[in-house]
């Protein structure tokens, strides 16, 4: 079993979108980075945080995921392009046939998994067609 | 820096080795190697294994000591170092050897790969993949490595207009090459509407688009070129040895259908063997996906970008084709035992320039390329070899 502490200490960014931007080029980073690769020492990371909208890049739907994954087969995943610039990749909720390329999607708060059955229940960003 | 030979090979047979342990393997692989160079074991001054995931698949760390050990060799007390860069640990192991040969430090060592993954559940084997992408930002929202690599065939299909019958066609290759190596885990041939009916595991990637779950061991030893006569009338000469590597998430990348780390890996090799892609006889490429094999012939430049699709239907990448890609029946057919494959991949090219790959030999094989990724593209390994 995990420790509670690798989900606790990533709250603000699964929870509520919390990502960081380099004040010096401007640049958003999400996941967080601590370290701009354009200004590298030069740059000042300040927290941000994300307003959650953005369209989808490229996706698929999983129809066989380890069990571990805590996920039920089929599910769709997606390389979101949020409004802000960068890119993460999360769920789609939404049938398989209704995603495509360049489709407008909003942040949801959703369970991500849990550790086991006695384990802790962990949270974070999902997204729903806008 | 000083030049670098290959003067011994070995491989086990990959596939399911319920009956073999992972130091058996390594093992095997390794004697194999050092007879096929006529050394002796006293000989070896360093060894190098790739590995990706001992400590999870057979709950064993230290595998370099390990492996040292079980060859015979603790009383010699080498060095022994265990070498780690996901599916491209192999390739790894084999680029560390070559510069500590070429460097001067040592004269005679020997690079080996080897995974044991059926000692544990398929589950957890597919789990233990998406280690190799970012675990807590990709493989936490649900991503595996096939869902990954979908996504990359995604964009090429609806940028460059490639199919899923051209997928399946790098399968159906690369089947019909293994039908002629005695190592590869499979060895039956396979049709487009094999490929094509099989079960989606992440669309538009079929299960038979994906490389399978092996055991599997390879090693070469390596020496000085200057020194490589003395041992052998074949020697396979490292004419380039380059490792690059790239954002470990693929939503990070500059481009997702192109693997930045294997263009500035091949463009360093082309450079270190004042050779271009023209001058490649045939190639072992990374298709742990068949869209993986796609894009790699493109980003080390054997075909324009967006064409390696129908270059592959066009039956350019078969043998007798214009480059041969993956004559071993590649990471497809032989089965993909993570650490082990980077090695097993130059065992084939060196049996090729040695001119000693039976049915599946390339004609006048002269100059042969692998190229060997971890994860989707966060570590490249590209090296090229001359007889």
């Amino acid at each position: 079993m995990a420790s509670t502490a690798k989900f606790w200490r990533e709250q603000e960014s699964r929870y509520n979108l919390e990502g960081t931007r380099c004040s010096n080029c401007g640049s958003f980073f999400f996941p967080p980075r601590s370290l701009c690769p354009k200004c590298r020492r030069k740059g000042t990371i300040v927290p941000y945080k994300f307003k959650g909208t953005g369209e989808v890049v490229t996706y698929t739907t999983v129809y066989q995921a380890p069990r571990n994954n805590n996920r039920q087969t089929p599910y769709t995943l997606a390389i979101i392009e949020l409004d802000e610039g960068t890119r993460m990749l999360s769920e789609v909720i939404c049938e398989p046939a209704q995603i495509s390329t360049g489709m407008r999607v909003r942040a949801v708060f959703r369970k991500l998994g849990e550790e086991g059955e006695k384990g802790i229940i962990y949270y974070g960003t999902k997204f729903v067609p806008a | 820096m000083r030049e670098v030979a290959i003067i011994g090979v070995g491989t086990t047979k990959f596939g399911e080795l319920w009956e073999k342990s992972f130091r058996d393997i390594a093992v095997e692989a390794g004697l194999k190697a050092i007879e096929d160079a006529g050394i002796g074991g006293e000989e070896i001054e360093a060894l190098y294994g790739g590995n990706m995931s001992a400590g999870r698949f057979v709950e064993q760390e230290h595998v370099g000591a390990l492996i040292a050990d079980y060859a015979g060799l603790a009383g010699f007390h080498i060095p022994a170092t265990r070498v780690e860069a996901a599916c491209a640990s192999g390739g790894l192991a084999l680029h560390l050897a070559v510069l500590s040969v070429a460097s001067g430090w040592y004269n005679t060592v020997i690079a080996a790969g080897v995974e044991k993954m059926t000692d544990v559940e398929s589950d957890v084997a597919d789990d233990l993949l998406a280690s190799s992408v970012d675990r807590k930002w990709e493989a936490i929202y649900g991503a595996t490595l096939p869902s990954l690599f979908a996504q990359m065939a995604r964009i090429h299909m609806g940028r460059y207009h490639t199919t899923s019958e051209q997928m399946a066609k790098v399968a159906v290759k690369n089947h019909a090459n293994a039908v002629h190596n005695p190592y590869a885990q499979y060895r039956s041939k396979m049709t487009l509407e094999n490929v094509l009916s099989s079960p989606l595991v992440a669309d538009p990637l079929h299960v038979l688009d994906c490389s399978s779950i092996a055991d599997g061991a390879a090693a070469v030893v390596l020496c000085a070129a200057e020194k490589a006569r003395k041992y052998t009338d074949s020697p396979v000469y490292v004419k380039a040895s380059a490792q690059a590597s790239d954002t470990i998430s693929l939503h990070d990348r500059r481009d997702i259908t192109t693997m930045d780390a294997t263009v500035f890996a091949v463009k360093k090799a082309y450079q270190m063997a004042s050779l271009d892609p023209s001058h490649i006889d045939l190639a072992e490429v990374h298709d742990s996906y068949t869209i993986a094999e796609i894009i790699a012939i493109e980003d080390l430049r054997f075909f324009k970008k967006g064409e390696g699709g129908i270059a592959t239907e066009e039956g350019e990448t078969e043998i007798g084709g214009r480059i041969p890609i993956n004559p071993s029946g590649g990471l497809k057919a032989c089965g993909h035992p993570l650490g082990a494959t980077g090695v097993r991949q130059v065992v084939e090219i060196a049996q090729q320039l040695r001119g000693e790959a039976g049915k599946r030999q390339v004609p006048n094989a002269e100059l042969g390329l692998t190229h060997n990724i971890g994860g989707t593209g966060g570590t490249a390994v590209v090296h090229i070899f001359s007889r």
